[in-house]
């Protein structure tokens, strides 16, 4: 841990927050800051082209249920309920957010799959959520284009969307923005962006500390900036991160996903009036309707090793296209846009890593600090909690609910080897 | 302790000379968490767990293998994606290079809807592999004439699935498994198929040394419950196939024998 000294040949900043990371998380956290009066700096090279670039946005705490993860539940349907405030804060922005509050229909293929969701539905209804079995004829009835030989479909009318790309794009809009190069906001007074918030196009490189407390981020360009607090929001970057508390582990790994995005020729549309949620023969599909009159088709889950992070997976579009048309034959008259693939931050337990961390030693949080990343499938629906949550740790209110997903949550592995299997080891 | 426990206890599944403790044999594909799967393998006892090449990058910090790895559970890596023999070859050397370790669970997949073995790949992968010096665990149909060609072909154990791969519809053909553990001198592992703790159990007591799944508890509700009851099973079903079960009568026996007992007339 170094100690910061005074380094007038460093340009440096200062700001109440400085936020690492132009994720839907980051942005999120940063445009909360800035609403509850705080003046923030953002970090990112290459903002909102990661995870959130890919995202579907589907808002569906419901249809995201997971057997085993009902304890993700009650963050996801609080954050449900901050995604109507939270879109209305961002509607002044020139394109919106693209919330709209969309039914979602879960439908099956095949008979396991009706039964898979049948099963589903039962844990559903007794955690309380709102989950309707729909007759497949009804369920036509509001999507005449659902292929006739769907085995089920079940009505969940309180999972909605967002577009993340114009959610991003909304916060972003809103802060100014500064070339790594120009430096002539250096001394932070008289501009006044400062005392809003605005986005910095380089990536940090290390954790500023001060008296046993984060007291801002070294960037890559050699400038600084001096921040009350800082929040780690960078992603599957985190922990290369520097000058992170001694012991701390994040354990992220990549989980790719591929996703498309098509255009609906006018005479089909709308394709859908509703998300559908779709399980192939056992294999999970969805396709969002946007607004536009394109549609997002998702998402593969894959854990190996592509030659680069957004390398697509010739398979995992196969695979979606293929099960899409199973429940929707018109996809195939769809003009295709585009693939992508991105990794998301996956956790051990597939639950964020958020909040505070303890301090090595001694019992008490590090001050100045808040890692806000690995929110794996989630990171969208979750945007408003994790704002919400970092912004009251600033203000020094703790939620008794969300220690659950503190950061520091997971064993330090230390002297890990690499994984490598031998033989008869 | 009681004799039970000892006597499965000195009963070890011996592969390629390595001993294992537990005959149960697990894959992860399905896995809904890291945490979960880890929680679920450590629950079904198992010591030997397959992993797809395709699906999972070895490189990777706090992946699938660091799981295992610190959970002291062996590697079985496999080629499962591999629709040709060359296609299964360059998988499996790349998990020799990766992995360090010359086992290699051998799939060879004919088609995406049934994901049954090609038998003519198969047995073209399996001299191939054998020849490189590979320890193949053949993943076949359930035909007796086909395990007995991979074991002569070098095969380390013979897989015979119990239906197709994810279905959970259990052991189709009792009898071909019956006759492939009879004519076998290589292990025999029941693969795929497997829906629930019962249908583990019917492997082992029609003499198979050991079983394989994955679906049935990565996908299951509970998984971590799952696996420990087929943990259970495994060895129930290793004990009952020693202790000898009775014959099928067709007319009811009692239990209770009248023999010695007073008779009133």
């Amino acid at each position: 841990m170094d100690t910061l000294q005074p380094a007038p040949r460093n340009p440096a900043i200062t700001a109440d927050v400085a936020v690492i990371g132009a994720g839907v998380i980051g942005l999120g956290i940063a445009h909360e800051a800035r609403r509850s009066g705080r003046s923030v700096v953002v970090i990112d090279p290459a903002p909102a082209s990661g995870a959130t670039f890919a995202a579907a946005g589907m808002l569906a705490p419901v249809s995201e249920l997971h057997y085993q993860e009902e304890g993700l539940l009650e963050l996801m349907l609080a954050s449900s309920q901050l995604w109507p405030g939270f879109a209305e804060g961002l509607q002044s922005a020139e394109r919106g957010t693209g919330y709209r509050t969309t039914p979602t229909l879960a439908v099956g293929a095949d008979a396991a799959d009706r039964r898979a969701f049948a099963d589903l539905r039962d844990v559903q209804l007794g955690l309380g959520l709102e989950i309707q079995a729909l007759p497949v004829r009804e369920a036509r009835e509001r999507e005449p284009l659902l292929s006739p030989q769907i085995s089920c479909a079940f009505d969940i009318p309180g999972d909605h969307q967002v577009d993340p790309r114009r959610l991003a794009a909304a916060v972003l809009e809103s802060l100014g923005r500064h070339s790594p190069a120009d430096h002539s906001w250096v001394g932070g007074t008289g501009d006044p962006r400062l005392a809003d918030g605005f986005l910095l196009n380089t990536a940090a490189s290390c954790l500023l500390w001060e008296d046993g407390a984060v007291a801002g981020v070294a960037l890559a360009d050699g400038s600084r900036v001096l921040a009350g607090e800082t929040v780690v929001a960078n992603g599957l970057a985190a922990p290369a991160l520097e000058g992170l508390p001694e012991g701390l582990a994040l354990p992220l790994r990549p989980v790719y996903g591929d996703i498309l995005r098509l255009r609906v020729p006018r005479h089909l549309q709308p394709l859908l009036t509703a998300t559908v949620r779709g399980l192939v023969r056992g294999v999970p599909v969805y396709i969002v309707p946007r607004g536009d009159g394109t549609v997002v088709i998702g998402a593969s889950q894959r854990e190996d090793g592509p030659s680069s992070a957004n390398a697509v997976s010739a398979g995992g579009v196969y695979q979606l296209l293929r099960d899409a048309q199973v429940l929707l034959p018109a996809v195939a008259e769809l003009e295709l846009l585009e693939c992508t693939a991105r990794a998301r931050p996956g956790t051990p337990d597939n639950a964020p890593l958020l909040g505070r961390v303890r301090m090595p030693g001694d019992g008490g949080d590090v001050r100045g600090l808040i890692v806000a990343t690995g929110f794996f499938r989630h990171g969208v629906l979750l945007t408003p909690a994790a704002a919400s949550i970092a912004v009251g740790l600033m203000e020094g209110r703790h939620d008794e609910r969300w220690t659950k997903f503190r950061p520091d949550r997971f064993p330090n592995p230390h002297h890990r080897a690499p994984a490598t299997i031998k033989d008869h080891a | 302790m009681t004799p039970t426990s000892i006597q499965t206890q000195n009963d070890p599944l011996v592969i390629d000379g390595v001993e294992f403790g537990s005959r149960l044999i697990m894959g992860t594909g399905g896995a809904p968490s890291l945490d979960g799967l880890g929680a679920a393998l450590l629950a079904s006892g198992t010591e030997l767990t397959t992993v797809a090449m395709r699906r999972y990058s070895p490189a990777e910090t706090g992946s699938l293998f660091q799981l295992l790895l610190d959970n002291g559970i062996r590697v079985l890596p496999n080629t499962a994606g591999c629709f040709t023999a060359k296609d299964a070859v360059l998988t499996a050397e790349l998990a020799r290079e990766a992995l360090e370790t010359n086992w290699v669970k051998l799939e060879v997949i004919a088609d995406e809807h049934t994901l049954l073995p090609d038998a003519v790949e198969l047995v073209e992968a399996t001299e191939q592999l054998v020849n490189r010096g590979f320890k193949v665990f053949a993943y076949t149909n359930d035909d007796p004439v086909l395990a007995l060609r991979l074991e002569n072909l070098g095969a380390t154990a013979v897989m015979p699935l119990g239906a197709p791969i994810g279905t959970g519809l259990g052991i189709l053909n009792p009898h071909n498994i019956e006759l492939i553990v009879s004519r076998a001198s290589v292990p025999v592992v029941l693969d795929a198929g497997i829906g629930t703790a019962s249908d583990a159990a019917l492997a082992m007591e029609l003499g198979c040394d050991a079983v394989l799944l994955a679906t049935a508890v990565t996908r299951a509700q509970n998984p971590v419950q799952m696996g420990e009851a087929f943990k259970h099973a495994v060895v129930a079903g290793r004990l009952a196939k020693q202790a000898g079960r009775i014959p099928r009568r067709e007319h009811a026996l009692a239990s209770s024998a009248m023999e010695g007992r007073a008779e009133f007339l």
